[in-house]
Parts: C-alpha cells; sequence; structure tokens
C-alpha cells in the first residue's frame, strides 16, 4: 500500500473505531488544511453521510475568507453543523503571555460547548509533526474533569487497540491525523481534490503555513500558490509549520500549559 | 481520483496519484535508560541537518536556563518535567529523511517505570534500533525491550552500541558485546541483526564513517537505516476482516471493517466466525465514486485497507464477527477459516497495576471482538534477563509469562505464528489496556468441525400443512407487529386492545407481552443486558414459530436495543413490521401505572430503560404510535388499519384442505 492510502485506511479505522465504542460525538472543525481532510476522511469513512455533529469553535477572530468556506461546506458537505463562540479574553488567566492568554479562549471556548452538548469525545485534527508536546499524544486521549491533561499518565496504546473503555465524566480526544505529516495533508488534499481556503496560497510574495486567529498568525514569505508549488517549498524549507504562530513562542512552556489546561 | 479500497489488479500502473507521496519507515529507538537514545535522535537530526530553523539555537536557550551542558535529548524531551529531571517519560516522534526515504523515529523511554509508553511507542514500528551503553554493557532493559521487540512483532533489529568514546573506541569491548548480546537475541529467535559502533555525542559512525572506528568496516546507522526493509502487506495469507460495525445510513446495509490479511473480491464466498454463517459479498462499497461495472470485475481489495461491502443476503453480522472464505473441501496447511475453541496458550506481558493472576477474568480486545477471558493457568513467568522460566500463580507488573486463557463460549482464534497480527491480544484492567499477549494453539483441538457438524446434524421437518395453505384457511396472513417503547409508553394497553379488535375481525392473533413471558419461559432471566437480549432472543422465536402457524403475533416488549429488534425482524423475515409506541419519558414517568419510575430513581431497582439505562428509540419505524397526543383507542384504531392492511390476504380457492 503507498504511503496516502495507508494513512487514509489507518484513519478510517479510528473513525469507525471512535464511532461505534463512544456515544455523542462531534468533530471539531477548525476550517484549516488538517480539519478539512479530517471532514474528508470522515465521508470516506461512512460512504459520504457524516453522522455527527461538525462543530466550529468561534473566536470570531478568523480571517473572513475562513467564514466565507465554513459557511459553503458546512452546506455543500451536508454536515449538521453547529457554531458555539468563545468567551471574551477578560475572562481569561492574566498571567498567561498575551498570545497564550488569546488562545486560552479558545480552550475555555471548547470546555463550555462539549459541557453544553454533552459530548463525550472530540475528534480533533492534530498531528505529531507540528509541535513536540502534540508528538507525544496517543490517538485516544483521556481528559480528566475540566478537560484537563494528565500527559504523564497516558494509556498504553498498541496494535491498533485503543482506549474505548472509560468511567462517566471522562472526555476522550480523539486525533484521526496524529500520524500525518504536513506534507501528507497537502499531498491528499491534491489527491483527493479537497478544497482549500486560499490564504494558503501565497499573494504579494507572502502565504499561511497554518491558519489561527487573524491577530495572532503570521504569513510566510512564499511564492507557492498551486498545491504542487506548496509541496515543492515544503519539501526544501527548514522553517517550521507553526512558526507563524505567535502563542508556540512566548516562552518555553506556554505550549504545555495549555495543552494541559486542554487546548488542542 | 479516488484511491480508497481501489485497487485494480490489472490497472495498477494507472492507479497512481499524480505526485507521488515518498516511501516511509517507522523506526523506534529502544534500550536501557541512560544508554543514550534520546541524545542519539538529537545528533541524527543534526548531522543530516534535518533540524527545523531555529531549533538548535532554542535548545541551547533551554540549556543555558537549567545551567546544563547542551543536551540534544531536549529535541523529543518536550515535557519540562523531562527537562528538568533529565529522564524520557512519554514515547515521541519525530521525522526524518535521506536520499532514499522518510523516516518516522519514534523514541521509547528506557526506564522500567515507563514500560508501558516503550510498548506504546516499539509497537508501532517496521524496525528497531537497539541503544546498548558500550561502558554500561547489556542492562536488564537492554534484554527486556530485544524480548518484547520480538513479542510486538518487530523483527528487524540494528543494535548500536553507544559511548564508544568512553571505551576508548575499544574494537574489544564491542565485540564482547556484540557476542553476548547475540546469542541473547538468538535464544529468543531473532537472527540476522546487525551491530553498530557509534558516539552519539562525538557524532562518529551515525552518518559519516569514523577515523576512530576504523576497525569497523560495516555500514553507518544511516546506512543501516536505508537498509531496512518495507514491510509487505499480509496479502498472501488467508482472508481476516474482523467486522467493526454495520451501517445503514440509506439503503445499503454495509459491513465495515480493515482488512488484516488476505484478499476479497466481489462474489467470494464468505463465513462468519464463530457464527458460522455464510454469504457471498454482493459489492464492495467505496466514496466519493462508486466503482463501475467495469471497475468491479478486476476488483481486488486486500490487508490493511479500510472497507465496506454489502452481501447478497441478509445475514445477522455484528461487530467483533470474524470474516474469512468457506473452508475448501481439500485441506490446507494454514487455516483459511479461524480456528474455534474456548482455550488457548498465550505468551503475555503484563502492565496492569494490579497482579494477573489465576482465576481472575479480564475482558480481552481480540481484533474487534470484545470476549470475558478467565486465567487458568500460569505455566511460568519469564525473567527476561536470562530467560529463565519459573512457576507461580501471577504476573506482576512489567513481567512477561506463559498463560492459559479460557472463554465461555468457542470464539475465533489464530495462532500468531502464522498470523502475526490477527493472533494478537490486548487484555483490559478496568478501563485501560493493561496487557498484550500473542497466541498459541499447540494442543488444542480446532473445535470448527464439531460446532458445526452438530447444527448439520439438525434438520428441519417439513410440514405436510404449508403456510400458504395456513393463510389462505385463515383469511389473513401471519406476521408480527412488534411493539417497542418506554414503560409506561402505552404498549400492553395498546396490544391487547388491538388484540380484541382483530379477533373481532376474525382473526388469528394472540399477544406475546414481555411480563407474561417472564413467568414462565423466561423465569431463569434476570434484568442485566445479557439477560434482557436473552428475553427478547427467545420472544423473537416464539414469534416467527407462531407467525409460520399463521397468527398475527404482536409483541409487546420495551425492547430498548435497536440491534435486538433487528435481529428479531431478520429471525422473522418478511411480515415483520416495528410499531414505536412513541411517549416521551415525563409522559411515562407521570403515569408509572407499576409504579416503577419511581423505584427506579430511589435506585431500588438498577438498569431501569429511561432512566440508568439507555432506550435506543426505532430509526425508520414501519408504524408509530403517539400515546401522548392520541387516546389508546384512537391508537388502536389507527393501528388496526395498519394491521388489517398489511396482513391482508386476497382468497385463493387453488388451496383446498
Amino acid at each position: 500500500m503507498s504511503r496516502l492510502d495507508d494513512l487514509e485506511a489507518q484513519s478510517i479505522y479510528i473513525f469507525r473505531e471512535a464511532f461505534n465504542k463512544i456515544e455523542n460525538i462531534a468533530l471539531l472543525w477548525s476550517l484549516g488544511k488538517d480539519s478539512n481532510v479530517m471532514v474528508w476522511l470522515a465521508k470516506k469513512a461512512f460512504y459520504g453521510h457524516v453522522p455527527f455533529p461538525v462543530m466550529h469553535v468561534d473566536t470570531e477572530k478568523k480571517f473572513k475568507e475562513m467564514y466565507e468556506f465554513r459557511d459553503r461546506y458546512a452546506d455543500e458537505w451536508n454536515l449538521n453543523f453547529i457554531r458555539e463562540v468563545c468567551p471574551p479574553i477578560e475572562e481569561m488567566d492574566e498571567t498567561l503571555p498575551p498570545a497564550a492568554r488569546s488562545a486560552a479562549r479558545k480552550t475555555v471556548g471548547l470546555r463550555n460547548a462539549t459541557k453544553k452538548h454533552g459530548f463525550n469525545a472530540l475528534f480533533a485534527g492534530i498531528r505529531r509533526d507540528e509541535e513536540a508536546i502534540r508528538a507525544k499524544e496517543r490517538v485516544f486521549s483521556p481528559r480528566g474533569k475540566d478537560g484537563r491533561w494528565d500527559f504523564k499518565h497516558q494509556p498504553p496504546e498498541f496494535w491498533d487497540q485503543y482506549k474505548t473503555e472509560f468511567p462517566e465524566g471522562t472526555h476522550i480526544r480523539i486525533h484521526p491525523l496524529l500520524q500525518w505529516t504536513e506534507l501528507d495533508i497537502w499531498n491528499y488534499t491534491q489527491r483527493e481534490n479537497i478544497p482549500i481556503i486560499s490564504l494558503y496560497r501565497s499573494k504579494n510574495g507572502f502565504r499561511y503555513r497554518s491558519l489561527g486567529d487573524e491577530d495572532i498568525t503570521n504569513p510566510v514569505k512564499s511564492d507557492a500558490y498551486t498545491i504542487e508549488e506548496i509541496i515543492e517549498e515544503l519539501n526544501t524549507t527548514k522553517v517550521s509549520e507553526r512558526s507563524g504562530r505567535a502563542l508556540d513562542h512566548e516562552t518555553e512552556d506556554a505550549f504545555e500549559r495549555l495543552r494541559t489546561e486542554g487546548y488542542l | 481520483m479516488d484511491l480508497q479500497n481501489k485497487k485494480i489488479a490489472s490497472l495498477d500502473d494507472k492507479a497512481e496519484p499524480k505526485t507521488k507521496a515518498r516511501e516511509i519507515l517507522k523506526v523506534a529507538i529502544v534500550g536501557h535508560v541512560d544508554h543514550g537514545k534520546s541524545t542519539f535522535v538529537g545528533r541524527l537530526f543534526h548531522d543530516t541537518d534535518s533540524l527545523p530553523e531555529g531549533k538548535y539555537e532554542s535548545i541551547v536557550a533551554m540549556c543555558e536556563k537549567r545551567g546544563v551542558e547542551f543536551e540534544y535529548a531536549f529535541l523529543m524531551d518536550s515535557f519540562q518535567a523531562e527537562r528538568d529531571q533529565g529522564i524520557t517519560i512519554d514515547t515521541s516522534q519525530i521525522w526524518f529523511n535521506t536520499d532514499k526515504r522518510d523516516y518516522t523515529i519514534i523514541d521509547a523511554p528506557g526506564h522500567k517505570e515507563f514500560l508501558k509508553n516503550m510498548v506504546t511507542g516499539a509497537a508501532q514500528s517496521d524496525a528497531a534500533l537497539l541503544m546498548i551503553d558500550a561502558l554500561e554493557g547489556v542492562q536488564e532493559q537492554s534484554r527486556r525491550h530485544g524480548y518484547l521487540l520480538n513479542l510486538l512483532g518487530v523483527n528487524q533489529i540494528a543494535v548500536v552500541v553507544n559511548k564508544m568514546d568512553l571505551v576508548d573506541y575499544s574494537e574489544e569491548r564491542f565485540n564482547e558485546i556484540e557476542t553476548e548480546y547475540r546469542a541473547y537475541l538468538e535464544s529468543i529467535g531473532v537472527n540476522l541483526t546487525r551491530f553498530i559502533p557509534i558516539s552519539a555525542r562525538e557524532g562518529d559512525n551515525i552518518v559519516k564513517p569514523s577515523d576512530k572506528l576504523a576497525w569497523y568496516k560495516g555500514l553507518t546507522v544511516t546506512e543501516a537505516l536505508d537498509d531496512f526493509k518495507i514491510l509487505a502487506a499480509d496479502d498472501n495469507l488467508p482472508l481476516r476482516l474482523p467486522v467493526q460495525d454495520v451501517y445503514k445510513f440509506d439503503d445499503r446495509r454495509i459491513i465495515a471493517g480493515t482488512i488484516v490479511s488476505g484478499q476479497l473480491r466481489i462474489g467470494d464466498k464468505l463465513t462468519f466466525s464463530p457464527s458460522g454463517k455464510e454469504a457471498i459479498v454482493k459489492n464492495i462499497e467505496a466514496w466519493p465514486n462508486a466503482y463501475t461495472e467495469e471497475e468491479k470485475k478486476n476488483l481486488v481489495v486486500g490487508a490493511g485497507q479500510s472497507v465496506g461491502i454489502t452481501l447478497t443476503e441478509q445475514i445477522f453480522v455484528e461487530r467483533g464477527d470474524v470474516i474469512s472464505h468457506i473452508i475448501p473441501a481439500e485441506e490446507t496447511d494454514i487455516l483459511v477459516a479461524p480456528h474455534l475453541g474456548e482455550e488457548f496458550t498465550a505468551k503475555l506481558f503484563w502492565l496492569g497495576q494490579t497482579p494477573f493472576e489465576v482465576g481472575k477474568n479480564y475482558k480481552m480486545k481480540l481484533g474487534t471482538a470484545e470476549v470475558n477471558v478467565r486465567v487458568k493457568q500460569i505455566n511460568h513467568v519469564l525473567d527476561a534477563e536470562n530467560l529463565s522460566q519459573s512457576s507461580g500463580d501471577q504476573l506482576l507488573r512489567n513481567q512477561l509469562g506463559e498463560v492459559v486463557l479460557t472463554t465461555r463460549s468457542p470464539i475465533a482464534l489464530d495462532d500468531y505464528r502464522s498470523f502475526a497480527k490477527s493472533g494478537r491480544f490486548v487484555l483490559l484492567e478496568k478501563y485501560d489496556i493493561a496487557g498484550g499477549g500473542v497466541i498459541n494453539l499447540d494442543g488444542y483441538k480446532n473445535r470448527r468441525a464439531d460446532i458445526f457438524a452438530h447444527q448439520a446434524n439438525i434438520t428441519r421437518v417439513d410440514h405436510a400443512v404449508s403456510l400458504a395453505e395456513r393463510e389462505n384457511y385463515n383469511g389473513h396472513k401471519g406476521g408480527v407487529l412488534w411493539l417497542t417503547g418506554l414503560s409506561g409508553s402505552g404498549k400492553s394497553t395498546l396490544a391487547v386492545s388491538l388484540e380484541r379488535k382483530l379477533f373481532r375481525k376474525g382473526m388469528q392473533v394472540y399477544v406475546l407481552d414481555g411480563d407474561n413471558l417472564r413467568y414462565g419461559l423466561n423465569n431463569n432471566l434476570g434484568f442485566s443486558e445479557v439477560d434482557r437480549r436473552e428475553n427478547i432472543r427467545r420472544a423473537s422465536e416464539i414469534a416467527a414459530l407462531m407467525a409460520r402457524a399463521g397468527f398475527i403475533v404482536i409483541v409487546s416488549l420495551i425492547s430498548p436495543f435497536k440491534e435486538e429488534r433487528e435481529k428479531a425482524a431478520l429471525i422473522q423475515g418478511a411480515g415483520f413490521f416495528e410499531v414505536y409506541v412513541n411517549a416521551d419519558l415525563a409522559t411515562c414517568e407521570k403515569r408509572d401505572p407499576k409504579g416503577l419510575y419511581k423505584k427506579a430513581r430511589s435506585g431500588e431497582i438498577t438498569d431501569f430503560t429511561g432512566i440508568s439505562s439507555p432506550y435506543e428509540a426505532p430509526t425508520n419505524p414501519a408504524f408509530v404510535v403517539d400515546t401522548a397526543a392520541l387516546s389508546i383507542e384512537e391508537g388502536a384504531s389507527a393501528l388496526l388499519e395498519f394491521a388489517t392492511n398489511k396482513f391482508h390476504k386476497e382468497y385463493n380457492q387453488d388451496y383446498s384442505i
């Protein structure tokens, strides 16, 4: 099997496993390239249906292209779409550095939305190659009360057997794309002809490699416009994917702290 | 172009995507604590110029902050606790490439305390680099990890003897370690292993050969990585497709799962284990584009693919069933269909919090099946240090052993020596995976022939009176009206009212009531999930029998599980009508005719549907009676019209008594 076929089959297996074993589950759609691949894989796993809600936890600070994309494809892909809004920044921990504090809105927004809808589990499109803390994640990753991640005591996970049993009150994050790389995402997007937001394409010598809130996401220098050119660029670059994400670089432990609290 | 499930034998070349993703190999780095695994990975990334921009500088800053010497391990040890304590706690992954291909490097912790994390990391790999400290030599975890790699199914191993700088690059010391460890690996059946002397700290022999190791003529680490093989899928083994789920999102009933071994085509005759049911593959489904008739002709799906199939006839299939091909008339060396049995031997590694003990019960996950197993005996406890075996009746955390497990009824089993992937299982302790094992069936009789011979000895007696004759005599068809709904929704009242109405019209009708059945036939059943399922199964079979006798059978049962109602529908076949007696929980609780809700709320009754046990409402019932809106009389009249219609039969003069 080719590398992409292999990744696809594994992700489909994960989707099906979660759907069978866990009630009240939703897919987190951040509108970026990864979560679009995730929606696509869900449709493959369930033969055109996405049999759970697809939720956007909205900071209301995304780019307008992202909102346009959302409105169009929520409809075109026939999604059971839910939008939930994050609380204002004033309610967040003041001791966090500015970008991390802004990102914390998402953590709390996510926690509130999860509680409101009674979701026992969420599909999230994080990948191990994005960031060193995420590299340590499990595919089925339990969260305690209030969504906290006890990363020092992660359950074992091997032979395609995941943690699918848990006491009431546990919340599970499921990561169908954990094993994919940024390049895999682009190669697959190209192969499957999955729509993308135009911000990923170069405009006036810049493009976005990773999309977050408008005020804390910076573009990278690039002339790559087509997906072929993006792939070509990634094959040679040494700049990391999240270099444009301010919150990753504020302090050494900023990301770990965020993730412990329940950030994606 | 859609490639999922799409492997067209004759068109293989044309099916290539336009951009070729590079091939990728997953390599685990294992070995004893402090033998330099994380440092090695950092060095490997540095020497192959794979560090992202700014990473080196950020590691320098981290080290300065802690007042320690430059530490490559910080590349992968991303937790604050790991950096502060200088130890790898959890497994991590990082990507890099050589000219030949891409690699996922999986760093696995070497501390005994974190063995479950080592297993999590190593089990995902295609190959492993096992690190041994030249100064310390072979240690406890060096041996345990070697043994575990073998159990986990990782058979490509290169041993890297690190810290050669600390032994003055001594060839003698290297040979000593190689001799000792090679002997160990061979004793557990691992052969053809490469040994490479390196110094991760000095960068000797990682990418480039080193002058200080001039006596070594073998490959460098990166050359050894490129020399590992990409593992071929198990396409040549017999088919094993564990059923993961059954979907009915539309008019297709799709059986979904990932093929573990073998291949599958449209038209193949399949058997399901352990039930022994048989069926033929009608179609292999795909999205976004279904296969064309032309594509279907040569379509083959194989090991590793996540597929969905439909069958030519509707049989009851559930998660956990193992699909294989049917057994050919002539015997084969390797089992075409899995062995069936209630007992097996296993090599087991235990990661649980409490000891694994004789007499205890555990939930086993084997493929997609979940079965309770009982520990019958522990043949021996294995000391990974020297491979000596001792007797005992428990395995402590991180111990290995050979054990005998039993199940209540026969299950589908494969021996791991032939079927590496379907021959392994995990055990659960409470909610977590707490151990892994591989199945050995030596000395156990395959019970498949016995079990199905027994079934083959049962032959249906042909009746002298046909169903058509009975129906003609009665003036209506036989069949089943299955009333499902919450307790207090009005099922029983509705059922007896309808029974009276149909009887008045001269019809043969009978109510099978859940409570009434429990007085006699089902008086040995309680209210646990298992017993409730059995209660429903018996009701389904009786209803079907009576329907064959020409009766209209009105079944009145809460029957909360969709799956059970589906089984009932399959047992009856045509003439089954699911009627949803719908009243919301609040209404039912207010009525509470038997005072049961009150008891359930106070905890006096457990597993009560709607309160402490779920009710799965029908998604596509044949008829709905809303008893919150309609009176019993109105509801029964509506149902009467529905039933008269459905069971109507024209008189046929060709039949005579």
